[in-house]
């Protein structure tokens, strides 16, 4: 007895020594910290982003209050506000989730759903994939000579309108991408059952493959129009205005829409190129007015994303049935 | 027909030895449901099954055996047109549903697929409700009033034999439900546009062999009132569950080296697994191959 406990001691002793020595994985720890030193090196550089713009920000909000948001274009600090730049923006939005969604999501379902897996289908996907990647300055040309002048009838010339339309198809190849990858990632069994039982193709879509790949396109909208509020460069070539915009009291929609405009970017790009003399009451610069209108733009992205987020979730739940 | 109750294999094969043309034959057969004649399926250039010639028949349980890249499900899935979901696939020969082509240009496959249901090999219940999982093809179909869904939904989960475990918890997602279960409500939608065949495409090759004897038992059931295709990885379940059986096997292209599936021997399950004509089936249904 006392010999087999004995064994049995000297067994595990031994199966113990094994597991418990062997080498120390110095190249994974190595590398696990590399990893985790270039997340914080890109922490770092958003929160001093962040610090910077924030706190220059503080006192803008801090002395005027509510006037900043309403107040208009000028060149006195002590009374210029981004109302007409806030104006540009939302137009924008309305005009990317009115046109490219509905758009951007239609043509990603022909491409998956619809399309037979042609050369030329293969050959259009690789061009919108191309599309992506274009500069968004030629997008502003594009602007420029199709809708400012090419049918100026209808937008008015140097407008939002003109504006809204370019920035809608500058964003439209991120929809349609996200939209064919989410629709890809539909599992082929969900398809099959739907059209097992008598669905038809549209039924299938409508039903089990578009609730499906929703997340995954919201996800993608959700890009495109934190995209679309960013760019600045197309809106220069089509005449965005920096410096002083009056709006005429008294204006129809149609007359403000094919009108002059700014956009929240141009707005920051205009004042961060005035001259830096504090205002007489505020002692405000149009730096921290600078600092301040770029808070209210991310704050803008900031709630479509929130929106687009829960929605997200609503449509994520409904996958779990 | 199957009053006579289940005959052994041994006596049934007697009498088809003793009786020639008699009318005194086991089980007289059914009517025809389909009936393929040189069917070959390619995928683009390739054949991936060929010489299908076989006919299925009404009110029976026919299974399709064979190894793995025989075609047996490729074949399967021409019985409802899903391979049109395939865009390169394409038949050749004629496959007729009650004597009409099925690949009529002018025939629709949601029709087809309406009349002729399928169960696929992983349990894909759609991620709603269980409720909503049956309803859904009749509401394709235009019933919209509620009391006759309720109606439906009841009757399929009770042929389905799920009702008594889900008939509290209808709201419950399918997704809810354990993997047997799970197969036994598709096998509940399937049945709910009561179509007239039922394809299964290795229902139980995911279920645990309790779920798979629940399955068996409910085919054997429901093939009253359906007509059942299956494909089987598992020999000992085409021999429990079928009339018919179909053998394929894959033979390699000496012209172009790749393996094509081909239908060797289509018979009655007593004779496939006990005196089989061909020498291939032999081996297979003994375990020698495959």
């Amino acid at each position: 007895m006392a010999v087999t406990m004995n064994t049995r001691a000297s067994t595990q002793a031994a199966v113990r020594g094994g597991l418990v020595s062997g080498k120390r994985d110095v190249k994974g720890i190595l590398f696990a910290s590399a990893t985790l030193a270039c997340l914080l090196l890109a922490l770092l550089m958003l929160v001093l982003l962040m610090w910077e713009v924030v706190s220059q920000a503080i006192p803008v909000f801090d002395r005027r209050g509510f006037s900043f948001l309403t107040g208009e274009l000028g060149s006195n600090p002590d009374e210029v506000g981004v109302s007409q730049g806030l104006w540009g923006s939302l137009i924008i939005a309305v005009f990317v989730i009115g046109l490219s969604f509905p758009i951007g999501i239609a043509a990603g379902v022909y491409l998956e759903e619809y399309a037979k897996p042609t050369r030329f289908t293969r050959f259009i996907q690789l061009n919108i994939r191309n599309l992506a990647g274009i500069p968004s300055v030629v997008y502003g040309i594009l602007g420029l000579v199709v809708f400012v002048q090419g049918i100026k009838f209808f937008t008015g010339g140097r407008s939002i309108i003109a504006a809204g339309i370019t920035l809608a198809i500058l964003v439209l190849p991120i929809i349609i991408i996200t939209t064919t990858e989410a629709i890809r990632a539909v599992p082929a069994g969900l398809r099959e059952a739907g059209m097992g039982v008598g669905a038809t193709r549209w039924e299938s879509t409508r039903d089990h493959v578009l609730p499906y790949a929703a997340p995954g396109i919201l996800t993608g909208t959700m890009l495109a129009i934190a995209r679309a509020l960013g760019e600045a460069a197309p809106l220069i070539l089509i005449g965005a205005i920096t410096g002083a915009l009056r709006s005429a009291p008294g204006q129809g929609l149609v007359d403000k829409l094919q009108g002059k405009f700014t956009a929240m970017p141009i707005v920051i790009y205009g004042w961060s190129n005035e001259v830096n003399k504090p205002g007489k009451e505020t002692g405000l610069t149009f730096t921290d007015l600078t600092s301040a209108a770029i808070v209210v733009l991310l704050v803008m992205v900031l709630l479509l994303n929130v929106a687009a987020i829960l929605l997200r979730n609503r449509f994520e739940k409904g996958r779990q049935g | 027909m199957h009053a006579d109750g289940p005959l052994t294999e041994s006596t049934e094969l007697r009498m088809d030895q003793l009786t020639t043309e008699s009318a005194a034959a086991p089980a007289a057969d059914t009517a025809a449901v389909f009936t393929t004649q040189g069917l070959e399926v390619y995928y683009g250039d390739f054949r991936a099954v060929r010489d299908v010639d076989l006919t299925i028949r009404q009110h029976e349980i026919t299974a399709f055996i064979g190894p793995s890249g025989c075609g047996k499900t490729t074949v399967l899935r021409c019985f409802n047109r899903m391979n049109d979901l395939i865009d390169t696939a394409r038949v050749k020969g004629s496959i007729r549903y009650h004597g009409v082509d099925l690949y009529d240009p002018q025939v629709n496959a949601v029709e087809v697929r309406r009349r002729i249901g399928m169960v696929f090999q992983k349990p894909n219940p759609f991620p709603k409700s269980i409720y909503d999982n049956v309803a859904y093809g009749p509401r394709l179909a235009g019933i919209k009033k509620r009391t006759e869904l309720d109606a439906v939904v009841e009757r399929s989960l009770h042929g389905a034999a799920l009702w008594d475990e889900v008939k509290g918890r209808l709201k419950a997602s399918g997704l809810s439900l354990s993997g047997g279960q799970q197969q036994r409500l598709c096998i509940a939608r399937a049945i709910a546009v009561e179509p007239e065949v039922i394809l299964m495409d290795e229902p139980c090759s995911a279920l645990d062999p309790i779920a798979t004897a629940r399955i068996e038992d409910l085919m054997q059931e429901i093939k009253q009132q359906y007509t059942i295709v299956i494909v089987t990885h598992n020999m000992q379940q085409a021999a429990r569950v079928s009339d018919r059986t179909a053998f394929f096997t894959t033979e390699v292209n000496p012209e172009s080296d790749r393996r094509t599936g081909r239908m060797v021997e289509f018979g009655r399950t007593s004779k496939m697994f006990s005196k089989p004509d061909d020498e291939r089936t032999e081996q297979y249904v003994t375990g020698r191959f495959g």
